[in-house]
């Protein structure tokens, strides 16, 4: 083996990558966000997703919830490291595979193309909750509810049959049953 | 209806409130107001400094030293991006700063005015957290929390950025809150039971071994004494970072000297054969840790820190106690008291095995070096310095690099808060604002900066600042004409190819001295070492010592990149180290 040219350490073995989902609660103040992100990206963390609205008026509550992946150990980082800004008031997180969870993201789907292939586009999202929001002879706006790799998984299919444009909300999430997160 | 105030009056009222005697600061179009707002506070003195860094480093200074937050006051644009390395620093070694910087009047934000910057958006990294102040009314509020924020868990740097017409505007000032939980980041709730947990594995350990760091020395001097009580209660061997230096005195038998990259033989095998690790205070950096794989492989490892982001961030525990050190440390011996008696001598019996093998691996004396008769050796100036300076209450600064490492292993500490060196961040040009800060919270007290050459040319405007406000502190400075660790990493590790390593041309330190208005003090040789350190030591003014060196002398043990604790490379009176070393002569 050649001699390390470097006074630090060499890259260890990498564990296995686990997507999690992460629930922030901020103060919504300006530049809570950039916090939250520059947390992520300073410290070398992965944004895969990421929503954002205030969620409650009178305290001025904003929740961002962001899809991440990292190992075990990187996540564990993520949560205690976002505890330590200021402005957040608690942090919960949700592994993918968690039951417990409800996960949803919405698209808008912009299809141009004849009345048959739009006809067939809108059959085709009849699982994922669609809802046609304007329509013309030659295009139909389709909003669909569904999980990340569900609608991954139409925008491919709809491809060919004239889907131009395509716009994602990131994933947001909510607890099954009557349970609040603390 | 109570009076208004301007937002430059509430500053200085905040500051008054939170017992602020001195800021350290450079004035500038966008904080005018609050300058001109000085005069009326007689109570606060200002430093002017002649560098924003240089502001930031004298209230780190000051800050480690007396334990109170240094405070801050730099103007808009270049006085806040030039403030950002000090700022850094403290971040990564936990110091509470408090700065607060001038900004362009809130209707020019956003413009790109003269001296604008978006301040908040570069010291988001490097602060614990910062505010731009949009509002007057937010004004004492932010303040108050300001001070709450930097001083509180962790300490750290904060920001206050504020536009110069919300230095104009007027509102109410309210009081600071009293003993206000600051949004559950206070932690300090670690539970009985994790104690209870702490002493089983005290009492079963075998060949144990406490590592500690500057977390102890922010727990407040009183940490410390725990510390000292804790240690010899239970008779384990105790070891030290850079930056926990002075916890434990330097000088006892349990103290097995500083570890990690360049740390003592004995301290480093102790850390990788033993059965029980206590961190207390200190966070597992990669300097200290080595290869992680192979890091203190065989123990169980506990770990007490305020900063639940420091548990297992780096190496798993087998148990954490979130808190306080000395809260952490008082319950537990308190416990002992109760319970064990204090263990000493059953303790004993247990550990005289590891002791024994202890002292083997402290007869190799790692610290060892040739010393000469022709020219200084650097480890032998700081050897001399500390014995001629260890009577009296001395406080050491220093610059980056080898000069660092060997003041760190030849000047012994005997109390907290009197090392002050930058560790985290590694900033060559620390150690002499840092003095400044250090004399301005102890004027009757010596300080000196242990510097190297190169590093301290960084700062050394600062030099003006000490003579300005008579501030006699000695810059030692151990001169090898080289960036002495950039050539001891080169020669080991890139063939001796000293890229841009050497200074071809340097000032006459002397004649610098002089130049500023201080005293400037020569030694080129070991004959007249002991005189000229007096000389220095006696001097009541500041003084420029420039103590010429072995060029080519390396900082030894060391352990080399990659490499578990157990496999250091020792200095040149060792025999394995023989082939590594001591060809580092064939320099142009």
């Amino acid at each position: 083996m050649s001699k390390p040219k470097s006074a630090y350490s060499i890259p260890t073995k990498k564990g296995k990558l686990d997507t999690h989902i992460f629930v922030v609660w901020v103060d919504n103040e300006s530049g809570v966000l950039a916090r939250v992100v520059g947390l992520f990206s300073g410290r070398g963390y992965n944004i895969e997703s990421l929503a954002v609205a205030e969620v409650d008026a009178t305290k001025n509550i904003s929740r961002i919830t962001i899809v991440t992946t990292g190992t075990p150990q990187v996540i564990d980082q993520i949560k205690l490291q976002l505890k330590k800004l200021v402005p957040v008031h608690k942090v919960a997180d949700f592994k993918r595979e968690d039951k417990k969870v409800i996960f949803k993201e919405m698209a808008l789907l912009k299809v141009v193309g004849k009345k048959k292939k739009i006809e067939k586009c809108i059959k085709a999202c009849k699982t994922y909750n669609p809802v046609i929001l304007d329509k013309t002879n030659i295009s139909v706006v389709i909003q669909i509810t569904a999980l990340r790799r569900e609608i991954d998984k139409m925008s491919k299919k709809l491809k060919p049959l004239g889907l131009t444009s395509t716009s994602r909300t990131g994933a947001i999430a909510m607890t099954r049953g009557s349970e609040v997160f603390k | 209806m109570s009076k208004l105030y301007t937002g430059a009056e509430i500053v200085f009222k905040c500051l008054k409130d939170q017992n602020v005697d001195f800021i350290f600061g450079y004035p500038g179009g966008a904080v005018l107001p609050i300058y001109d707002e000085l005069k009326n506070h007689s109570s606060i003195k200002h430093i002017l400094v002649r560098h924003e860094q240089g502001a930031g480093h004298a209230a780190e200074g000051y800050a480690r030293s007396s334990g109170k937050p240094g405070v801050v006051l730099v103007t808009s644009g270049p006085g806040a991006t030039n403030v950002v390395t000090a700022l850094t620093d403290a971040y990564m070694d936990s110091v509470p700063l408090v700065c607060i910087s001038g900004q362009v009047p809130t209707h020019l934000i956003g413009t790109d005015a003269f001296q604008e910057c978006d301040t908040t958006g570069i010291t988001r990294p490097c602060t614990k957290h910062n505010w731009l102040v949009k509002d007057i009314k937010d004004l004492p509020k932010i303040m108050h929390e300001a001070f709450q924020v930097a001083t509180t868990g962790r300490p750290g740097p904060v920001l206050v950025d504020i536009p110069k017409d919300i230095q104009f505007a007027k509102t109410n000032y309210f009081k600071p809150k009293k003993e206000k939980k600051y949004n559950g980041k206070l932690n300090n709730k670690f539970s009985q039971r994790e104690i209870d947990d702490l002493i089983n594995f005290i009492s079963n350990a075998k060949r144990p071994v406490i590592y500690t760091g500057g977390g102890v020395i922010n727990s407040g001097p009183r940490a410390s004494d725990s510390l000292r009580e804790f240690v010899r209660q239970i008779g384990f061997p105790i070891t030290s970072t850079l930056q926990g230096l002075g916890a434990f005195p330097g000088d006892d038998n349990q103290f097995i000297g500083m570890l990690g990259m360049h740390g003592t033989y004995e301290a480093n095998n102790a850390m990788h054969d033993c059965d029980l690790l206590i961190n207390i205070g200190a966070r597992f950096d990669d300097r200290i840790t080595g290869k992680i794989d192979e890091f203190s492989p065989k123990s169980k490892k506990i770990h007490i820190d305020i900063d639940p982001s420091s548990i297992n961030k780096i190496i798993k525990v087998d148990l954490a106690i979130v808190g306080d050190v000395n809260e952490v440390l008082m319950a537990t011996i308190k416990k002992l008291n109760k319970e064990k008696k204090g263990l000493k001598t059953s303790n004993k019996q247990n550990l005289s095995k590891w002791w024994e093998q202890i002292q083997k691996w402290r007869s190799k004396n790692s610290l060892g070096f040739i010393n000469s008769k022709e020219t200084i050796k650097p480890q032998h100036a700081v050897k001399r310095l500390y014995e001629l300076t260890k009577d009296q209450d001395t406080f050491i600064t220093t610059e980056v690099g080898q000069h660092q490492m060997w003041a760190a292993q030849h000047y012994k500490f005997n109390k907290p808060n009197r090392w002050m060196t930058s560790g985290g961040l590694g900033t060559m040009g620390y150690g002499l604002p840092a003095a400044v800060g250090v004399q301005i919270a102890h004027p009757d007290k010596l300080v000196i900066d242990i510097a190297g050459e190169a590093s301290v040319l960084m700062t050394m405007q600062e030099m003006s600042t000490a003579v300005q406000y008579n501030l006699p502190i000695k810059i030692f400075v151990l001169n090898n004409q080289y960036m002495g660790m950039v050539r001891q990493w080169q020669e080991l590790l890139h063939e001796k190819n000293y890229s841009e390593s050497y200074s071809e041309a340097l000032p006459d330190f002397v004649k610098l001295a002089e130049a500023y208005g201080c005293k400037g003090i020569k030694a080129e040789n070991p004959s007249e070492l002991d005189d000229k350190i007096e000389e220095m030591v006696n001097h009541k003014g500041p003084v420029i010592f420039d103590c010429q060196v072995d060029p080519t002398e390396n900082c030894f043990p060391m352990i080399p990149s990659g490499k578990p604790h157990n496999q250091m490379i020792l200095g040149p009176k060792d025999h394995d180290g023989n082939k590594i070393t001591g060809k580092g002569k064939a320099l142009v």
